[in-house]
Parts: structure tokens; sequence; C-alpha cells
């Protein structure tokens, strides 16, 4: 689209669908998105391709070598595997969390766009997972955290919050994997009603049998509605266990009660911002001009700025406490991440993840495509640097003099974190080409209500002014709208 | 024996199909009640349990089941885990520890409860099994079909004349005995 249609469509669009388009079409939009997607879709997946490649290739290399190209040391033993890791159990939150909750409030914008934020959720989740196990060193024993019958006599200690995460995120993953296939049962039908060869066979087996009588809609409803009450609580407990893995231990920065809603609220954030990425990347790839709209977009926008913010108080709040609280350690760990030699990513982080989000108050922002994604993309450096500004800073100034040190991650470290990019751009990218990335009986439910109330609208109007046909009496149809 | 009929017509929109359900409910259809009938469409209509009436499903039930298993499977679990290994060494701390036990109780309330949704989903809407003959993909389109069940001879003539007089667009039959 060039850029003079794409500004018609910004300043015209101002409904967040049109109801007047025909089921049909939308049936068969989606489905051509499945087949017949844009270069840039191509160039994308080689991209990931390429950069899982040389994370593969990392992992051989500490796999032979062991873990010291990857720089990590007694004091640093953790680094940029534990932050990017829980930036992408930060990410893996919007997706599910936000789906649920806009579910549960009736909030009908969602529905263009949640599949891909749930399918966002599970490969960010999966990307996580490879991090602790990347991080064990000896990667073929990553079983051990589970607790099985062994005569070894190893059982993982209860008390780690390091158990906790495994329960957390196994929990989280598969209710979140269960949550984006119950959704996508009737549109999986679609797809089986209208594909042949490999495709049809796929979706027959994962549609269930799926015919859409009255029973199972009156399941599917109260299902999914019950898994968005389970899924709440636990996107929650999962991203404030993985602050426990900091908050329980005793180091200065991290022994901090604020940090269970810091990081759910950094969690959200960052993955509002990816969500945009997303939006506007699979708008132009599988050209959904008409499903994702520049209002919705502009909804997303504003709910990224709102969680920045709640991001931003909390983030104050954690530095005025140290500051307030004169625990010494603490203090020299904030004023070395303000000043020392990590100063300039603590402050990229702030200029990101604080000021940033206050350009999403610009209505010419939040419609210019190329601008917010690249908006976008900056929140989401600001919060891996984050990530990194708590783990890092802590781990140079313990409490232990002897383990002072300035560390610097090594080419495998960043190796791995690129890669993990790939890794889920790759996954990503196969979902959509497989899967339905908009729900399409869904939008077709927001355009039925959106159309049945503005008849509804209209039909009072004309009770006012008496004699006049109304839509219904002049023919109107409520259903198929083809 | 009299030959059982099974019925399916498509409709344009639900108001048809609405309309069909309301002359069965004046038994315009002598010996065939709501009941009888099955309404399949590409949304989840909100009007349809209206029409129908209130039909129960138990996917709270197992919502409810699998969430108290997954609370004391959990901690039963984990604390015979911990009891099963008294070797190793636990500082003065108790073995069975119950603040972290209850953390990962909690997830496996959460977990369980939702497979037992998801199971009490495929029981209850009767997926995973053999696709009967009616069904045609205009319904997964944008057409709802209305299933009248078990109708004999007279009633089918009736059945099919209810569904003209709304405007069918496609009428199908099956023979069940």
């Amino acid at each position: 689209m060039s850029d003079a249609a794409m500004k018609h469509l910004s300043d015209t669009q101002t409904k967040d669908i049109d109801e007047n388009i025909a089921w049909a079409k939308i049936n068969q939009d989606v489905l051509r998105s499945m087949e017949n997607p844009r270069r840039g879709y191509w160039i994308a997946m080689a991209v990931s391709v390429a950069l899982f490649s040389v994370m593969v290739y990392a992992e051989v290399y500490q796999y032979i070598y062991g873990m010291g190209p990857s720089l990590l040391n007694n004091s640093h033993m953790w680094d940029l595997y534990i932050s990017t890791f829980v930036f992408w159990i930060g990410m893996s939150h919007s997706g599910t969390l936000l789906s649920a909750i806009l579910h549960l409030v009736h909030a009908d914008w969602r529905k263009p766009i949640y599949r891909f934020a749930e399918a966002m959720t599970t490969f960010s989740l999966m990307t996580a997972g490879i991090f602790p196990v990347i991080h064990l060193g000896r990667v073929w024993n990553f079983y051990w955290v589970m607790p099985y019958m062994t005569d070894r006599g190893i059982w993982p200690n209860f008390r780690s919050p390091l158990i906790w995460d495994a329960f957390a995120i196994t929990a989280y993953l598969t209710s979140s994997v269960l949550f984006l296939y119950i959704g996508m049962i009737p549109d999986l039908a679609i797809c089986r009603d209208n594909t042949k060869g490999w495709r049809k066979k796929l979706y027959t087996w994962l549609s269930l049998g799926w015919q859409g009588d009255d029973r199972q809609w009156r399941n599917f409803r109260i299902t999914y509605l019950m898994i968005a009450c389970f899924l709440i609580p636990l996107a929650v407990s999962v991203h404030s266990i993985v602050s426990m893995d900091f908050a329980m231990a005793i180091m200065p920065g991290w022994h901090v009660t604020t940090f269970p809603p810091y990081f759910v609220a950094g969690a959200l954030y960052s993955g509002c911002a990816a969500i945009i990425t997303l939006f506007i990347l699979l708008r132009y790839f599988l050209k959904f001009e008409e499903y994702m709209t520049f209002p919705i977009l502009d909804k997303v926008a504003k709910l990224t700025f709102v969680i920045a913010m709640v991001w931003t108080y909390l983030n104050l709040i954690e530095f005025a406490s140290v500051w307030y609280g004169h625990d010494i350690p603490s203090k020299e760990v904030l004023l070395a991440k303000a000043f020392g030699p990590y100063a300039p990513f603590f402050w990229g982080m702030i200029a990101f993840g604080m000021f940033l989000p206050f350009t999403l108050l610009s209505k010419w922002v939040r419609r210019n495509m190329k601008v917010l994604f690249v908006v976008s993309i900056l929140l989401n450096v600001g919060m891996w640097l984050e990530r990194w500004m708590i783990v890092t800073p802590t781990l140079s100034l313990g409490y232990h003099p002897w383990g002072w040190n300035i560390m610097w991650p090594g080419w495998v470290e960043w190796a791995m974190v690129g890669g993990s990019f790939g890794w889920f751009g790759m996954l990503f990218l196969i979902f959509i080409k497989v899967f339905p990335c908009v729900s399409m009986y869904e939008v077709k439910e927001m355009v039925f209500h959106r159309k049945r109330t503005i008849y509804e609208d209209v039909d009072e109007m004309m009770v006012l002014h008496e004699g006049a046909p109304t839509p219904a009496e002049a023919g109107s149809t409520n259903a198929g709208g083809s | 024996m009299a030959q059982q009929h099974r019925i399916f017509g498509l409709f344009a929109d639900f108001e048809q199909a609405f309309e069909v359900v309301a002359g069965i409910r004046k038994y315009e259809v002598p010996g065939v009640t709501v009941d009888d009938v099955r309404i399949k469409s590409p949304i989840e209509h909100p009007e349809i349990e209206d029409v129908l009436g209130e039909r129960p499903t138990n996917i709270t039930k197992w919502a409810f089941g699998g969430g108290l298993f997954g609370l004391v499977f959990g901690f039963l679990f984990l604390a015979g885990a911990q009891a099963n290994f008294t070797v190793q060494p636990q500082g003065g701390k108790p073995v069975i520890t119950i603040p972290s036990n209850l953390v990962l109780a909690y997830e496996m309330l959460i977990l369980f409860g939702v497979l037992a949704t998801f199971a009490g989903f495929i029981i209850g809407a009767r997926l995973m099994r053999k696709r009967g003959a009616f069904y045609d993909k205009a319904v997964s389109l944008d057409q709802i079909g209305i299933v009248i069940e078990m109708v004999d001879d007279t009633q089918r003539q009736q059945v099919r004349d209810l569904f003209a007089k709304h405007k069918v667009i496609d009428v199908f039959e099956e023979t069940v005995q």
C-alpha cells in the first residue's frame, strides 16, 4: 500500500470494523492469507531462520567448550540468559492475559487481533523455556527439575522459586495452548470445509468434528469463559513467581516486596508493545487492512500507554524505596546503575521505557504505522534493558567484595539472545501460515452485533418518525450479510 | 414399524430459523417439540438459548472438580515427594514445607482445572465423534441450519411445509430406521 493510500486510510478509517463486510468475504480473506502472504513474510522467515542458525551454532560451541565462552563467572552466573528469559516470559503476558480480560469485559475490538496475541504468548513461553535449559550447561539433564521418582534420590528443592518457575511455566504454557486451541476450533472447522490435501487432513483432525450446533456453541462459550477465568490469576502468578527468582534472593536491589507487581506490569507493558509490532507486521504481510484497523491499533496504543504509566510508577516506587530505605548496599547498586559502567543502558531503559511512551499520547504517532512500529520496537528495547539492568548491576556489586566485577556478555550470550528472536519469529511465522490468525467466527460475531445495534438504533429513530419504514420492514437481514 | 426421518433445513438468516422454532413451539407440527430441534450456526447467537430454552451444561462442574483435584493432588504429590526424600539435609526446616507447597498446589489447581474443563468440553459438546450426515459447509460460512430429529412420514411433510413457509434454502433428509 502506498504512503498516500495509507494516509487516506488512516484519516478515513473510523470504525473498528466495517459492519457491512460479508461473512463469506471474511472467510475468503482469512483463508487467502494462509496461502498467499506478501514477499515480506518470506524475508522475515529468512531472517528468523538465519538468527536461529546462529543460536544453534553458539549452543553447539557452548556444548563443546563448556560455559567459559559465554563469559559467565562465579558472581555473574545468570546474566543475559536469565534477563532474556524474563523478557520472553514478560512478552508472553499480554497475549493470553489481555485476551482473557478483554473477553470477560466484552471488549469486542479484541476479536480481530486476539488470535495472534495468544499465539505470541505460546511462542514466547516456548522461547523463554530455552534459556534455563541453555543456562544449565548440562542441557541433557534439564528434566532433573521435575519431581519424578528416582533411585538416585535426586529431588528438586521445592523451596526454590526456580522450581516454582518450572511448575508455573508448565501450567501457563499448557493452559495458554489450550486457550488458543479451543478458541480456534470453530475456525479450524471452516478451514476443514474449504481446503484440500494435507491441510484438510490436519484441520479435520484438529477441528474434532465441530459442526457448530447449539450444544457445541453452548459448551464452547462456557468452556472459553472458564478457562479465561483460570488464566487471569495464573498469568499474574507466573510473573510473580518469576520475580521471586530475584525477590527471594538476599541480594542488594532484588530483595524487594514490590517486585511481583512491578514484574507483572513490566510484562504487560512489553507484551502490549509486542502486540503493536506484530499487529503492524501481520497487517502488512497478510493484507489485513480491513480487519486490523487503525481504530483498533489506536486502542492498543492507548492501552500500552496506560500500562507504561503503571510500570513507570512502580519503577519510581522501587527507586524511592531503595533511596529512602537507607540500605547502603542497595543504594550503592542503584547509584552504580545510574553512574557506573552500565549507566548508558540504565538511562536507555529510562528513556525508552519511561519517556518514549509519552509519544503515544500523540494521535499522529498512533495513526502513523511506520512511526508506531519503530516506537513499539524501542519500547521493547527499553524493556529488555530493564531486565538486564535488574540482573547484571546487582550481580556486579553483591554483598561480598570478592565477587565485585564488571561483566560484559560474550558473543555466545549475544548469539543466544539474537537467536531467541529468530526462534520466536520462525515459530510465529509458521503459525500464521498454517492457522488462521484472525478469528473468522468472532469477526463475524463482531460484524453481526454491530450491524444489529445500528439497526436497533435506526428502528428507535423510525418509531419517533412514525410512518417511515424500519430497516427490518425494508427487508434487512441479520445474518450472512452476503 | 413406521419409518423415522431426520430433516435438515438451511436458512439465510437467524430470523427465519427462529420463526421455524417458534412454529414448532406453536405445535404447527403435531408431535414434534422444541426438544427435537437443533440449530447449527456459523456464530454463537445469544438468542439461540432463549429460542430453544435453557439446556444444561456440566462444564462448571468439570472445572470445579479438576481444580479441587489439582489442589489436593498437587499438595499430596509434593508432600509425598518431600517425605520420600528425608535423606536431604533440611537444615532444621520442616520436611513438608506448607508455604512453598501452597504456591505449587495453586499452580496445579489451575492446571488441572483447565485440563478438566477441556475434557468436559470434549464430552459435553460431543466432539471427537464421527460426523453425522447432516452437515453442510454453508453452516460454517453464513447459513443457519435446523435439524429436526425423529419425525414420521406424516410429520415429515409438515416439517417440509414449515421450512418452506420460512424460505428454506435447501432441505436434506435422512431415514433413520
